[in-house]
């Protein structure tokens, strides 16, 4: 069905950015505009998964020009789910950033790069053409160099020159994928594609062309060989920015992946081993970072890595129940993720470092809020009924009756890993006292309550959001459920985009 | 560097510049042109008139500061992709004045959305060259 306010949450985004540059440099003007230009983007995404669960697959021909010859975008539940996930993590970053950021960033245009990269996000997700996910991508990656530069300290920039490096490596693959695949098939709709895909004869040349995608879209999900850019800059920037890199970044390579293999290059026996490997081998990597990490948000980062692994296993195996599992996960990492480093960001305020042994006693001096912290811990570490908890299980039925023994050692290891260092956080960072000889300087405790709101609200609306996933298992399971259905039998979504096929 | 031939020949091609480029942005949409063209042309414009008379001359013509050229373009554009919206019709359709306007020819949303982008890029190039040249003067007293 035709619907041309589809691209509603990109627009809200749009002009959100563009009111606060005319509002340059007036950094109170621009976090109010930021705060009601997030929220009104929660709306419209709301109403957009209400319209697709309505009615099936929404489609909007850019200029009127009919698929598969102009730009089409594509809401189907996924894409549709994922934008009021990523809005609402984007509403709690926009609401933390207001007194997390410094002035001084601010003054040089953080809100509206941030809504950029959002809008990147947004557009991302929608879109139904492969060429216009390569530009969505590079939206992308230009906000988020500056959002990590921003600020200008060497660490950061040092951070900045891995993350861009291996970022245009990314594209340039990603791009070099396109440009084969338009010269076998002629098409750059993802739904052409998936048709003319099939009617190639050398098939051979598809499976190397797939690969292209694969680095890319490994390199941008942080998967084994090609992890490493994570840890050794998402621990740069302010926790902000990194909440939205650590939720958000790696997870559009991730969707990008559950698409591309869904709908252009169906798995063949030997992408699933190869999948299944980079899986176990990142969840191990994964995990061997997250033991040794004593900085809460380097360790944050190689639990990202670790858990990209899970996601990536799912696709690998890719059957209906697997899918649930890696979409399940999906949500509940992007909500999850965004939180930790939020609260890394909080902890950074109370203590003033982020590093193990100089902090301590914040249960004794905060108990409130550290027991809103361990509800995001305990549901990270997937304890039930958390929402952690639920797509662990798909993962798990699905590689025990496929008989992935490697991967299910990987899961049980990763989830103990991830068990261990969150226990260790929590031991080191809110029960042990505070170290002798150190001296805690405490911003936090003296700020206006206003401000402190600010800070906490976000935390607890994400928390909010994950503890009614995971309560509420069975209206996602359901949701996942019809999600994986679109993935596996790709027709319903060809048949959106292209009509009704003879 | 003050040259009084290149002074003098700025003089007179500043404006030449200028129309040059605005015709590159009416011409853009069937013909090679256009936004992102005709807004390096203007800002070329510019450029020369700041080699030949300091950016400080340069910007008492601007008057404005260039930065607030880019929100300004990106509204433009950002309308005007929207507009089909009102009308019922998928986003960045063109939509066209019935009738031809003397001297200009058909008018349409797209010739807005290309002056967006001519003068995000006027505005973006501008404030580049500016933020570099006038570091170096602060360096240079």
């Amino acid at each position: 069905m035709i619907d041309n306010h589809i691209l509603g949450p990109v627009f809200i985004h749009l002009f959100t950015a563009i009111l606060q540059l005319i509002a340059w440099r007036k950094t109170v003007t621009q976090r109010v505009i930021s705060g009601i230009g997030s929220f009104l983007g929660v709306l419209v995404s709301i109403r957009l998964l209400d319209k697709v669960v309505d009615n099936g697959i929404l489609t909007l021909n850019a200029s009127n020009w009919e698929a598969p010859f102009g730009i089409v975008f594509v809401a189907d539940l996924l894409s549709s789910t994922l934008v009021l996930i990523t809005s609402l993590a984007g509403l709690a970053v926009s609401l933390f950033s207001s007194t997390g950021i410094n002035r001084q960033r601010m003054l040089y245009g953080y809100f509206p790069i941030f809504h950029f990269l959002v809008m990147g996000l947004n557009g991302a997700f929608l879109t139904g053409d492969i060429f216009n996910l390569y530009v969505w991508f590079e939206v992308i990656i230009i906000s988020s160099f500056v959002l990590m530069t921003l600020g200008g300290r060497k660490q950061q920039l040092e951070g900045a020159v891995k993350y861009m490096a291996l970022n245009i490596l990314a594209s340039t693959f990603f791009l070099t994928g396109i440009g084969i695949l338009y010269g076998i098939t002629g098409s750059l709709n993802m739904a052409d594609l998936s048709q003319k895909i099939k009617l190639v004869n050398n098939q051979f040349l598809i499976g190397i062309t797939s690969t292209f995608f694969l680095i890319g879209f490994g390199i941008k999900s942080a998967v084994f060989p090609l992890y490493y850019w994570l840890p050794s800059s998402y621990h740069t920037p302010p926790s902000a920015v990194a909440a939205t890199f650590g939720g958000l970044l790696t997870k559009v390579g991730i969707y990008a992946m559950l698409r591309v293999f869904s709908l252009i290059f169906i798995p063949d026996e030997f992408t699933r081993n190869l999948l299944m490997v980079l899986a176990v081998l990142t969840i191990i990597t994964g995990s061997l970072g997250a033991l040794i990490k004593l900085n809460i948000r380097r360790l944050f980062s190689y639990l990202i890595v670790c858990h990209i692994g899970f996601m990536i296993g799912g696709i690998g195996m890719f059957t209906k129940v697997a899918l649930m599992g890696t979409i399940f996960y999906l949500f509940h990492d992007i909500l999850v993720k965004t939180n930790m480093f939020l609260i890394a960001g909080v902890i950074r305020q109370m203590r003033g470092t982020m590093e193990m042994k100089y902090l301590g006693g914040i249960y004794g001096q905060y108990p409130k809020i550290s027991l809103l912290i361990a509800l995001v811990l305990f549901s990270l570490v997937g304890i039930p009924p958390l929402s952690g908890f639920w797509p662990k299980i798909f993962l798990f039925k699905e590689s025990l009756n496929l008989e992935h023994y490697a991967f299910v050692a990987a899961l049980v290891l990763g989830s103990f890993v991830t068990l261990f260092a969150i226990a260790r956080m929590w031991s080191e960072v809110f029960w042990k006292d505070v170290p002798a000889g150190v001296d805690a300087e405490d911003k936090f405790a003296p700020m206006p309550l206003a401000r402190k709101i600010l800070l906490i609200l976000p935390i607890g609306l994400l928390a909010a959001i994950t503890i009614f996933i995971g309560l509420n298992a069975e209206v996602v399971v359901q949701l996942v459920d019809k999600i994986s259905d679109q993935l596996v039998d790709t027709s319903s979504y060809v048949e959106a985009v292209l009509g009704k096929q003879n | 560097m003050k040259s009084p031939i290149l002074q003098s020949a700025t003089k007179y091609l500043l404006p030449i510049l200028l129309l040059f480029s605005f015709f590159l942005l009416l011409r853009g949409h069937y013909y090679p042109g256009g936004g992102f063209v005709g807004g390096l042309v203007a800002s070329i414009a510019f450029v020369l008139h700041s080699f030949a008379n300091g950016p400080d001359e340069t910007m008492k013509i601007l008057k404005r500061k260039p930065l607030s050229l880019i929100p300004t373009g990106l509204s433009i554009s950002a309308l005007s992709i929207t507009l089909p919206l009102l009308f019922g019709y998928p986003p960045m359709t063109g939509l066209w004045f019935e009738e031809p306007i003397p001297f200009i020819g058909m008018i349409g949303s797209s010739l807005f959305f290309d002056l967006g982008v001519y003068l995000v890029v006027v505005g973006v190039v501008l404030t580049i060259l500016f933020t570099i040249s006038l570091n170096n003067l602060e360096e240079k007293n």
